[in-house]
């Protein structure tokens, strides 16, 4: 093995804590994505996960996502929250026997030796209304600290998982923040460097946080995000229609799955903002969330029609 | 006497559900062997984070041969019947049956049957898959390349490995072999994740246990909370310190670890000015950490002690260092949201309740806060509560539900409130009124005795009780989602510990007015102006039903004056239906609570069948004077004297068609009567209006006493008077005579429904 140069270390490094994470779970067989081009708030709503979760073909793949929570805002003045943060996501369909071991092994890599940590796995079952998604597992717990989400998937849009996935989240910034013993997610250091080659979390996203929480509390033009949010919904069930096969025909597969998938992403995420500003009432609330979810739930129906959904070409 | 040993290994079983699955399985498999005709010693099970345990003891090598016998058809039946009883046996030939016979059906066949006892294990490797496959989680999930298909095994986490031994003490024991969808059963487990990971091979349960103790892994959850208690007080008290027991926090956290090391972390002393219970919630819920109290002063310590489930290799700094830093950051945001929630005012916060919904069809907790308040402001001057101050803290109560620390820690609720109005230097008994209107939550919590308290916590469980009676979702059976026995119980124990006279009739009255006008309502009225008006006239119309019933109509959107007629008394049933089953509901839940305090339910029923029983205080101070009435001779003899006169009655008036409820004919009396006759109707008349007046002053005792007074006349009477004399008329009076016992017993209670 090459020894890699100090400043890649996990342990002082925010972006080698990442490549570490990825070369991990690139040796355990997992294609490693780059983040979905659409704003979303987690990384399950990327398509490799979400819909890679639905149908019977095998899938491993562990990817960076930036996560976007327009209400997680705080204008930059809390050291452990934020609108804007990134998640480490990986998949593997259906989930090895020995996922927990491999858990453990990732956090072996990025320098946590289960000697000197307390480790345990305490209850969370994770539900998503938004996705029509849930499944059960436990939040991570590193000396009282929850560092990942583990989650066996059971149904997702609606539909049952056959085979289960098992799905691991790990909170990028507070775990580099317990590595690099620092209070504040913008003291990271990012690229693990010293003096004036060092460059911060808050260097980079500090005054991003200023400013889309401005943004998302103060700004937002909700006239447009309603409109936006109708018209993603709209589209959505077009695309979903038109790709929809012909009763007569021979392929019976579904051809838009993945642009009308878009549409329900976009349609969330329209909500959080919409949510963040204020302007959706308790009652609204719950129908806007529903809404939301007859798209997932449409939008994985469509997916099991197609060949990534397991029906053959 | 051979052992079974079972153990289901698996992902870590979520803590709150380990102490009930370990028994399910001890009950599970227990039943199942007895069911089948194998009894056993002792059973014990036991459950960690990864695995569930289980012992039988001294169960059987087989089970017993049985012998049966079948009786056939006789001798010389056809073939046909031949055959298909020796099908039915099993027999091979009829030689092989015997032949008997009775002085009735002559001769006939017999079949012997013998069947062996099955082998323990055979019938363990039958029984136990079932019970895997189909065992009682809570929540189960599927998992692995199983999954795939359907119908695949469900277990609480994933499923890893069984063991299942079997055999007696002195000779290697028998795995037991079976297959639960595609895991084995076998003899090898595996000890504590970090600490011992590699394989173990068992054989009985006496090695069981060692063995995995060996391997870092208790597997008595209670030896576990043992082990953690001893530790956490071993450790306070070399710092001086005394553990905040928490029985709760400590079955969890047993729950969480298969070898507990208590370790002591301690934080900034500056965060001991955020309320200590602040401080407890949030080292609880989120590190389940205990908390540590200097034993001089009663005040929190600024230490804490969390237990780990490693023996780390630089003795736990680097874990206690870990927990610290949480701690820090959770004490933070707690001190965040203590000063932030300081600088808005509780009455500024009011406005938002109305964006919270209390129930769908019940509207915001802005309009509850509304109806609370006017409640509370009438039930003060009954609960001696200074109605402003009442008002006041009801306005304020459920202001805290919008600040930061109650959206973090909603079990915080009033406690925050109180805190908060305490600091804007609101009244003490606001502030307290604030705490305590949520109380009592059970049965055992504490009643509150300031009476701003009392009024506001009336108000708040009246509220809910007339609004959900209004919409309909009363308990029923098992489900109670809104806790409205517990409400109804709390208004209960309101008035009785707190020696209130109250109409519960009137109260329940005035809160369902206002909600229930508002409910229906939505039924009757589309504009929004016209619904202002309509809650205007509603709240002028005030607790009267007609005048409610009135209102609806007025304001009822319907053409047709038939229509409005119909809503009219519609209105006016569905009040008085909900009234009288609301009030019911409150008879029911006293008889509860009576029946707790050990109170007979045959006196509180002899109580309630009288009409408008609705001051809870006077029914149970009744029903004392009752039950002690009914403990002296003179009680029983009248009850004895009283049941002789209401047989006679039913009897005779059965028979005549007709009912003597007239008053007796004192003309008659005096000048056929027999001098006990005269005596009894004099003694009557002056006990009946004794005992009235008595019950008038409310004083039971001096009623039961007058009623006493009827003993020795009754008696006498029954001795020397024959009731169905020749004479109608006298027959009739005397008869009238008898009633006028019964109905002077009714001042009191209906002896009817006393039971003994």
């Amino acid at each position: 093995m090459t020894s890699e140069p100090a400043h890649m270390n996990p342990a002082r490094s925010f972006q080698g804590l990442i490549l570490t994470l990825q070369r991990y779970w690139a040796e355990q067989g997992c294609v490693i994505l780059q983040p979905y081009d659409m704003e979303m708030g987690a990384g399950t709503f990327h398509p490799a996960t979400t819909l890679r979760a639905l149908g019977p073909k095998s899938w491993r793949a562990a990817y960076v996502q930036p996560s976007r929570r327009p209400k997680d805002g705080r204008y930059g003045e809390n050291p452990n929250r934020a609108q804007h943060y990134y998640q480490f996501q990986v998949i593997l369909k259906p989930n090895p026997p020995n996922l927990q071991e491999l858990y453990l092994g990732s956090l072996k890599a990025i320098g946590i030796d289960t000697s000197l940590h307390d480790i345990r796995f305490v209850e969370d079952d994770w539900e998503s209304p938004t996705l029509g998604a849930w499944g059960l597992g436990w939040e991570c717990w590193c000396d009282g600290m929850e560092v990942s989400q583990f989650t066996y998937f059971q149904q997702v849009a609606g539909f049952e998982c056959s085979p289960v996935a098992g799905e691991l989240t790990y909170g990028l910034e507070r775990l580099a923040m317990y590595l690099q013993g620092v209070e504040s997610m913008y003291d990271l250091n990012f690229n693990g460097l010293d003096g004036v080659e060092k460059v911060t979390y808050g260097d980079i996203f500090l005054q991003a946080e200023q400013e889309y929480s401005r943004h998302n509390f103060e700004h937002a033009d909700t006239e447009m995000l309603f409109r936006h949010f109708r018209d993603a919904e709209a589209a959505c069930r077009k695309y979903l229609e038109a790709g929809e096969p012909k009763p007569d025909a021979n392929d019976q597969r579904h051809l838009m799955a993945l642009p009308a998938y878009d549409q329900c992403i976009k349609a969330s995420h329209m909500f959080n903002l919409l949510d963040a500003r204020g302007v959706i009432s308790v009652t609204e609330r719950q129908s806007y969330i529903l809404r939301v979810r007859e798209l997932a739930k449409a939008c994985g129906a469509a997916w099991l029609k197609t060949e990534g959904g397991g029906v053959a070409a | 006497m051979p052992d079974l040993l079972l153990e289901l290994f698996s992902e870590e079983i979520p803590a709150r559900m380990q102490r009930r699955a370990a028994e399910d399985l001890k009950k599970l498999v227990t039943d199942a062997l007895v069911e089948r005709g194998f009894l056993y010693e002792g059973a014990k099970a036991f459950a960690t984070p990864r695995r569930l345990a289980l012992h039988v003891a001294g169960l059987p090598m087989k089970g017993q041969d049985v012998r049966e016998e079948r009786k056939g058809p006789r001798v010389g039946s056809p073939d046909a019947a031949i055959q298909g009883f020796l099908k039915g046996a099993g027999l091979a030939s009829i030689e092989q049956a015997k032949i008997e016979s009775d002085p009735k059906k002559g001769e006939f066949y017999v079949a012997i049957i013998e069947k062996p006892g099955r082998s323990t294990p055979d019938v363990l490797a039958e029984i136990l898959p079932g019970i895997v496959k189909n065992f009682p989680w809570p929540k189960s999930m599927r998992w692995g390349a199983a999954s795939r298909e359907p119908g695949s095994l469900r277990w609480v986490r994933p499923l890893h490995s069984i063991v299942c031994t079997f055999g007696p003490e002195t000779e290697d024991p028998e795995v037991v072999r079976f297959d639960v969808d595609g895991i084995g059963s076998g003899d090898v487990t595996k000890g504590h994740r970090f600490l011992a990971p590699d394989e173990i091979r068992v054989k009985r349960f006496d090695d069981y246990a060692p063995a995995l103790e060996r391997a870092k892994v208790v597997i008595d959850t209670d030896r576990r909370k043992d082990m953690i208690l001893h530790d956490a007080k071993d450790l306070a008290f070399a710092q001086g310190l005394e553990l905040v027991e928490d029985e709760g926090l400590l079955e969890e956290v047993a729950g969480l670890v298969e070898w507990p090391v208590v370790l002591m972390g301690s934080f900034d002393e500056a965060f001991l000015d955020i309320p200590p219970e602040v401080i407890r919630t949030t080292i609880r819920a989120n590190q389940k950490c205990f908390v540590l109290r200097d034993p001089a002063t009663g005040k929190l310590a600024n230490k804490f002690l969390l237990t780990s489930n490693l023996i780390a290799s630089d003795g736990g700094k680097t874990i206690v260092g870990g927990n610290e830093r949480v701690v820090r950051a959770r004490l933070s945001d707690a001190n965040f949201f203590w000063k932030t929630d300081q600088q808005v005012k509780l009455e500024d916060r009011l406005e938002k309740l109305k964006s919270i919904v209390f129930h769908e069809k019940l509207g915001t907790q802005y309009k509850r806060v509304e109806r609370i308040a006017a409640l509370a402001k009438e039930v003060a001057p009954i609960v001696g509560a200074d109605p402003e101050l009442a008002e006041r803290a009801a306005r304020l109560a459920k202001a805290d539900l919008v600040t930061e620390m109650v959206g973090e820690f909603p079990e915080l609720q009033g406690l925050m409130g109180r805190y908060y109005a305490t600091l804007q230097g609101e009244h003490a008994s606001v502030a307290a009124a604030i705490e305590e209107h949520y109380k009592p939550l059970g049965p055992s919590d504490r009643v509150p005795t300031d009476p701003a308290s009392v009024a506001v916590a009336l108000a708040d469980k009246i509220d809910t009780l007339v609004g959900f009676w209004a919409i309909d979702e009363k308990p029923t059976g098992s489900k109670d989602p809104y806790a409205l026995r517990r409400a109804a119980l709390g208004v209960i124990r309101l008035v009785l510990e707190n020696n209130l006279r109250i109409g519960l009739q009137q109260v329940l009255a005035q809160g369902m007015a206002s909600v229930s006008g508002k409910v229906m309502m939505n039924r009757i009225i589309q504009t929004a102006e016209m619904r202002l008006q309509f809650e205007d006239a509603l709240e002028e119309a005030g607790s009267e039903i007609s005048k409610i019933a009135a209102v609806v109509e007025r304001y009822s959107e319907l053409k047709s004056t038939d229509e409005k007629g119909a809503i009219r008394n519609q209105v006016t049933n569905e009040l008085r239906t909900n009234l009288q089953d609301l009030l019911s509901f409150f008879a029911d839940r006293l008889k509860v609570y009576l029946r707790d305090q050990g109170a007979r339910h045959d006196l509180i029923d002899a109580v309630f069948a009288l009409e408008g029983q609705d001051d809870l205080l006077m029914i149970v101070r009744r029903v004392d004077a009752l039950g002690s009435f009914l403990d002296t001779e003179d009680g029983r003899n009248l009850l004895a004297g009283y049941r002789r006169a209401a047989n006679i009655l039913r009897i005779e008036e059965k028979k005549d068609g007709r009912d003597y409820n007239e008053a007796p004919d004192l003309q008659i009396v005096n000048d056929q009567g027999l001098i006990e006759e005269k005596a009894l109707a004099v003694v009557l008349h002056q006990a009946r209006e004794e005992a009235a007046a008595a019950i008038e002053a409310e004083d039971f005792e001096g009623a039961m006493r007058a009623l006493s007074r009827l003993r020795q006349p009754v008696d006498a009477f029954f001795d020397k008077v024959t009731v169905n004399a020749e004479d109608p008329a006298l027959r009739a009076n005397r008869l009238r005579l008898l009633n006028s016992i019964r109905e002077a017993t009714r001042t009191v209670a209906d002896f009817s429904r006393i039971e003994g």
